[in-house]
């Protein structure tokens, strides 16, 4: 997306998810949601061995299979084919979910719909009437990672903020958001504050606060979010 | 490069501090890491509370931890196997504080802390002594008391194979309240048998999976 009036382009989907990415560290245990930050798996840095965690029951997540290769056995949370990596193992369920609540995971980097100044998420029902909701494993790895990321587009498709004072849509989970990456910046959750870290070239202070409801305060060190 | 190795006794035990809660596995003198436990004698932690099923027997391993003066307290079932004459004496010269759990309750109260969950209501021990001051509550017509989550600071495994990222595998009844113990500290450490390359350790059949453990010990790097 190029906003040619404002001078300032945003980043692709796979472009947040390789910002994200930069963030997990060597022997980081990161379980990846579905949709934009599953993408995150092919963007670890080189030299880094990062273990990805699947709510179904797979620690050790490895890329998709190549055409051919797939076993209907082996899927990651979104039900599409996966592998595992040399040294995964294979868990029954509630086992997975003790990986997921009691803390054992570094990272959760997650989906939302809204994300709160506070850092309350918002990433499971928006209330359609027509679209039954779903909760599936959202809210236990939500409340159980040691640290929860946000990947999400910085508003909706009409252009409305989705980083707000309050979330509008219900709670996946209160106060457990510590960073987001949207399409126009990098933005921690530090104190009850929106702190910017990072910004995509040629958008001003002005103009992200102009797409964000909630209010902004710059790190001062608070550099450009390059692709 | 993950590699959860470390090649001295002191490295393996670095950090535990006085007051330590030590979650120690094993089922009388089976699955219990003697190695490790001896270390943490030497390495010097005091005033530790031990959650084991038994106390240790003659003069090595947990009973040695014990008679030495490091341990102020025994979360335990059974303190009383095999030559327990260690534990006994520290008893009754009133040098350590035991709290006696229903063998069943140890592990599900650490598997709680290890999910994350708050505690669980148990019908065992409704109406004993060993509820008293626990609440308890009336679910579907039968009494259960709420038994809270045992967290460990640290957990002292032994399993038979293991591998650079944590991966374990037990053998035989030597599995006991390993894998569970695993789960429920912040610093788990395993001393093992055997160390195998990444791979060769089935993903079926590994039991303790290595986000679980944070440091893996061959025994034959024994001093």
């Amino acid at each position: 997306m190029t906003d040619t009036e404002s001078g300032y382009t945003a980043l692709t989907r796979h472009q947040m998810a390789a910002r994200a990415a930069q963030d997990l560290r060597d022997g980081d245990y990161v379980n990846l949601g579905i949709g934009i930050p599953i993408l995150a798996a092919r963007y670890i840095p080189a030299g880094r061995e990062v273990i990805f965690h699947s709510e179904n029951g797979v620690l050790g997540m490895g890329p998709a299979p190549r055409p051919g290769e797939e076993d209907k056995d082996l899927v990651d949370a979104g039900k599409s084919p996966a592998t595992l990596v040399t040294g995964g193992a294979y868990m029954h369920h509630a086992d997975s979910f003790t990986i997921i609540r009691g803390g054992h995971l570094d990272v959760s980097l997650m989906g939302a719909f809204e994300v709160s100044a506070t850092g309350d998420l918002a990433n499971w029902t928006t209330e359609d009437p027509s679209f039954p909701p779903g909760v599936g494993g959202a809210m236990d790895l939500a409340a159980g990672a040691k640290q929860v990321r946000v990947l999400m587009e910085h508003t909706s498709k009409k252009g409305e903020p989705r980083i707000l004072v309050r979330c509008r849509l219900p709670l996946t989970a209160q106060g457990v958001v510590r960073r987001i990456y949207t399409n126009l910046a990098v933005i921690d959750v530090v104190a009850g504050e929106l702190v910017v870290q990072e910004i995509v070239p040629g958008l001003d202070h002005a103009g992200l606060q102009h797409l964000t409801d909630a209010p902004l305060r710059f790190a001062p060190g608070c550099c450009e979010l390059r692709p | 490069m993950i590699d959860k190795r470390v090649h001295s006794l002191a490295d393996a035990l670095a950090g535990i501090r006085d007051g330590a809660v030590v979650l120690v596995a094993g089922f009388g003198d089976v699955g219990i890491a003697n190695t490790l436990i001896e270390a943490l004698q030497e390495q010097g932690a005091r005033d530790l509370t031990v959650v084991s099923n038994n106390t240790g027997n003659g003069d090595w391993g947990l009973a040695r931890l014990i008679t030495s003066g490091h341990v102020r307290k025994v979360i335990c079932s059974f303190p009383r196997s095999g030559d327990f004459s260690g534990f006994v004496e520290a008893y009754n010269a009133k040098r350590i504080e035991l709290e006696l759990v229903p063998q069943g309750t140890i592990s599900e109260r650490m598997r709680c802390a290890a999910a994350g969950l708050g505690g669980f209501y148990s019908p065992v021990s409704v109406g004993t002594r060993l509820a008293a001051g626990k609440e308890v509550r009336e679910i579907d017509g039968r009494e259960y008391v709420l038994e809270r989550p045992i967290k460990g600071d640290v957990a002292l495994l032994k399993a038979q194979r293991g591998d650079r990222w944590g991966n374990l595998t037990y053998r035989k009844a030597a599995r006991n309240f390993n894998p569970v113990m695993a789960m429920a500290a912040d610093l788990t450490i395993a001393e093992v048998s055997e160390f195998v390359p990444l791979g060769e350790l089935d993903p079926e059949i590994i039991v303790t999976p290595g986000i679980f453990v944070d440091r893996v010990y061959l025994l034959e790097n024994r001093p």
